[in-house]
């Protein structure tokens, strides 16, 4: 079942674009996340779901029903934006229990609901508090209690970690991936954080200069981006300039012959090779190149390799680190059924 | 419902305008009459207060005041508003409060102040003593605008003028001060413009020996009408409109009053 | 106000405004102390002296009446300007950059204007010769032109005009400072944005509008001019008679009493408007 359709989405500000043409379908119950650089319209987008915006042209259906032409007030849903907007005249529990009160909601009950909320985002003792007195992470659950008071259809939310410490941000994500998943409400965030992204989506939507740039499941982006942009953007890839004839590629060093996995996404002639670090491996033969820099991370070792003016990346799990040092030439091949060629 | 607001601020706005349309119609009126809408429209009045010595000297009057007292208001702001926030503290806040006062308090007060003091030194009814009082008087705006101008300073341009080895005289001349230029420079026009405009401190310091244009308007009001005050007022308007709009065209006219976030 | 962490200003600096301000502003205040109490010369200025005949006069019916108009007057144009300006801000700071810069031109050139000649505009609007007399006679809604000033109406229109100004400016900064997501949030759970602006806008603003509405208080409580422009004697407010008494009756120490009264009143007033500023904190 849809429950968030865009048609043919646009908003113009003057002269300039935000969003252009943006037509999609987001199934109910699906964590959805959108993803792109700053100022390429994630956010614009979400404020045209939310009606914050008006569009220049499109329509904004959920469930079916026509809302472009209904105020903002009135959509029910929930959102949560990135400076937070939690009311500082109000405590805290007032401030969560404000969706309710607006819609003349009784005391009693709006006191019954505040208390469940604040309970299932883990924070059962602040209600009486003033917002200034809590932390970071306190605000950042109230806001989060507050967006889904209503139980609304669509839950909204703009780059809400984007505040946070790293620690307290890995963590939030997972909770909030869970407590998506147990209410099973239709969640939209904007995020530019390519991990977050990863982490917590169902569905990735990227975007760039206001267009959408591929949608799908993470996992698919990421093995199947459907150009260079998308390719680099989800995670870290290698783009290598090359020319396509048939099921080879030529590039200065040598030829690769692509394997039956590989895809192919662009029309014979020049394109680029799209390979992920962790699928490149030194080989007997292959296009040479020289090691340039090695980051040891711990976890993962990382090899800086140039070849033709161009930097390559390769990553190795520890035990697979393969003894080259500074400076040493060696030979890259790349691991068959991982590749994807794009146009450039 | 969106469009609610600005319609709001242009019935405002076209109210605010109304008495300055009304003196624009009088000027143009070329009988010796006050008519508004104007009857046989005519620029002989704006050259006749060019000629009429008794417009001319309370004009000259004006514009020598209002220029001098706000170089005096500067020149006494700059220093107070340096201090307060270089080094804070309870003399400071006192100092401020001192500063903001004459501007807050009634101005009858201060004239009356004024007044008896300028008798008590034997100099009422001179030039000086109403540029002085005027300068007191109007110390508070290029107090306010400076004061906002350096706390909009990032300390951290400080601290870097210090770590590459600047005095601290250096320091105020080359980082302080041209930051706080735009902030000076609007102090002083806004000084200026109020100074043409004020009544009651130079009537009561010096009303009768040293006219200025207000006051003169005043008295053409009791004792004559004449569409030279249309004029006169119009000439003021367009002289307050010509400096704000300059502000306006090289500065920042939002950031000068204070705001935080303007959108393009 | 945060001071710097370096003090780059030579400890002397704030002594010279300092000791200015002290010269021309204490000093005048404790003169006119000092006359308030002194013996009245008819017909000249005044001899030192200690008398408190003047500050007796205070305490007369006549007087007490001239206190509550100028208070009620005061008052009401407060309430009205800063119910007028509030919005009009919020509007204002609403706009783009070039749109704000031509408001705020309009609004400082009409505050420049003196108000000799907002009298003079406004009684020349109000009058039967001319403006909005002529125009609705015109109209049809009444039969002939009539004069709306002098009277309470056009003194009242007159000081909303003066404040006007002032009240925006002193509610521009914060209100330019306010978290537009605020308002937005409001709005997506479920407030018209009228019930937004009554129910989050005005209470976040609470201590920037007190602050305004008793600026124009003190402010409109010194207008000389409109009161006598617009309004009849019984309008007169205390500023009018403190001049009439320092000039026309030669009645300094009476006219000084009074003035202190005024000090008094606009200085508690003034104090009301620090404290409730700092109760609520430093503005976010």
């Amino acid at each position: 079942m849809t429950e968030l359709s865009l048609r043919g989405l646009t908003k113009r500000f003057g002269a300039a674009t935000a969003v252009e043409d943006v037509t999609l379908d987001i199934p109910h119950g699906k964590f959805v996340c959108l993803l792109g650089p700053s100022g390429c319209g994630k956010t614009t987008l979400l404020r045209l779901i939310a009606g914050l915006e008006e569009p220049t042209s499109g329509q904004v259906l959920v469930a079916g029903q026509d809302q472009t032409g209904v105020p903002t007030h009135r959509r029910d849903f929930g959102m949560v934006f990135q400076s937070l907007a939690l009311f500082p005249h109000l405590s805290v529990a007032e401030n969560v229990a404000y969706p309710l009160a607006i819609r003349g909601i009784d005391r009693a009950t709006r006191r019954k609901r505040a208390a469940e909320l604040l309970e299932m985002v883990r924070l059962p003792d602040v209600g009486e508090r003033r917002i200034h007195q809590l932390s970071g992470g306190q605000r950042q659950r109230v806001a989060i209690a507050r967006g889904l008071a209503i139980d609304p259809q669509v839950f909204l939310l703009d780059e809400p970690l984007s505040a946070l410490d790293a620690n307290l941000r890995e963590h939030m994500q997972v909770e909030l991936r869970q407590l998506q998943q147990r209410l099973g409400v239709t969640t939209v965030v904007v995020t530019h954080d390519q991990k977050e992204a990863l982490t917590m989506a169902d569905v990735l939507i990227v975007m760039d200069q206001g267009r959408v740039q591929q949608m799908g499941a993470p996992m698919d982006l990421y093995r199947d981006p459907a150009n260079a942009f998308v390719a680099g953007f989800i995670g870290s890839t290698n783009l290598i300039p090359c020319r396509l004839s048939g099921r080879v590629l030529d590039m200065p060093g040598g030829r690769v012959a692509l394997a039956d996995g590989d895809r192919v996404k662009c029309p014979e002639g020049a394109a680029v090779l799209s390979v992920r670090p962790e699928d490149v491996r030194f080989a007997e033969q292959g296009l040479p190149a020289t090691v340039g820099f090695i980051r040891d991370l711990g976890e993962s070792v990382q090899f800086v390799l140039e070849r033709d003016g161009q930097q390559v990346t390769a990553l190795f799990a520890p035990r697979e680190r393969p003894s080259v040092g500074l400076g040493d030439t060696v030979r890259l091949a790349f691991e068959p059924g991982r590749l994807v060629v794009l146009a450039p | 419902m969106t469009r609610l607001g600005p319609l709001y601020l242009i019935v405002i706005l076209a109210l605010l305008m109304a008495p300055l349309v009304v003196v624009t119609g009088v000027s143009l009126n070329s009988a010796q009459s006050l008519r508004f809408p104007p009857q046989d429209l005519s620029l002989r009045w704006y050259g006749a207060l060019f000629q009429q010595a008794d417009w001319l000297g309370p004009l000259r009057n004006s514009v020598l005041i209002a220029a001098l007292a706000s170089l005096l208001a500067v020149a006494v702001a700059l220093p107070l508003a340096l201090h307060v926030w270089a080094r804070g503290g309870w003399l400071g806040r006192a100092l401020y409060t001192l500063g903001v006062a004459p501007f807050m308090l009634p101005p009858v007060i201060t004239a009356l102040g004024f007044l008896v003091f300028w008798v008590s030194l034997g100099m009422y009814g001179q030039f000086s003593a109403t540029v002085i009082s005027h300068a007191v008087f109007l110390v508070t705006l290029p107090l306010v605008t400076i004061s906002l101008g350096l706390q909009a300073i990032d300390p951290a341009l400080i601290e870097a003028a210090r770590v590459m080895g600047a005095t601290r005289g250096k320091v105020l001349r080359t980082v302080v001060l041209p930051l706080v230029l735009p902030y000076m420079i609007s102090g002083y026009a806004f000084a200026f413009v109020l100074s043409l405009n004020e009544y009651i401190i130079a009537y009561m310091v010096a009303g009768f020996t040293v006219e200025t244009l207000p006051i003169k308007i005043f008295n053409s009001l009791r004792y004559g009408y004449t569409p030279i005050m249309g004029v006169v007022s119009v000439l003021f308007v367009v002289i307050a409109v010509v400096v704000f709009c300059l502000i306006g065209r090289f500065g920042n006219l939002p950031r000068l009053l204070g705001a935080e976030r303007i959108r393009d | 106000m945060k001071a710097v962490q370096q003090k780059i200003t030579p400890g002397w600096l704030g002594a010279i405004p300092a000791a200015w301000l002290a010269v021309l502003f204490l000093i005048p205040f404790a003169i006119m102390l000092s006359v308030s109490v002194a013996h009245r010369v008819p017909g000249g200025f005044f001899e030192p002296g200690f008398e408190l005949t003047s500050y007796a006069r205070l305490f007369t019916p006549f007087f007490g009446r001239i206190l509550l108009t100028s208070v009620l007057v005061a008052a009401g144009a407060a309430l009205i300007c800063v119910a007028l300006a509030f919005p009009f801000t919020v509007v204002l700071t609403g706009l783009r950059r070039r749109a704000q810069t031509l408001v705020l031109v309009v609004l400082l050139a009409v505050l420049s204007l003196s108000e000799v000649i907002i009298g003079f505009s406004l009684s020349t609007l109000l009058s039967r010769t001319a403006g909005v007399g002529n125009l609705l006679a015109w109209i049809g809604l009444t039969e002939a032109p009539q004069a709306y000033t002098p009277s309470l109406f056009a003194l009242m229109a007159g000081l909303c005009y003066l404040g006007f100004p002032y009240a925006v400016l002193v509610l521009y900064p914060p209100v330019s400072r306010l978290d537009p997501e605020l308002g937005e949030a409001a709005r997506i759970m479920g407030a018209s944005p009228l019930r937004a602006f009554v129910t989050v806008t005005m209470p976040v603003l609470r201590a920037p509008l007190a602050g305004a509405l008793i600026l124009v208080f003190v402010f409109t409580l010194g207008a000389y001019l409109l009161p006598q422009l617009l309004g009849r004697p019984r309008h007169w407010t205390l500023s009018v008679h403190i001049t009439d008494q320092a000039i026309f009756q030669s009645n300094l120490p009476f006219a000084a009493a009074m003035a202190v009264l005024l000090l008094l009143v606009a200085l508690a007033m003034v104090g009301l408007a620090l404290l409730l500023g700092r109760e609520k904190g430093t503005p976010a």
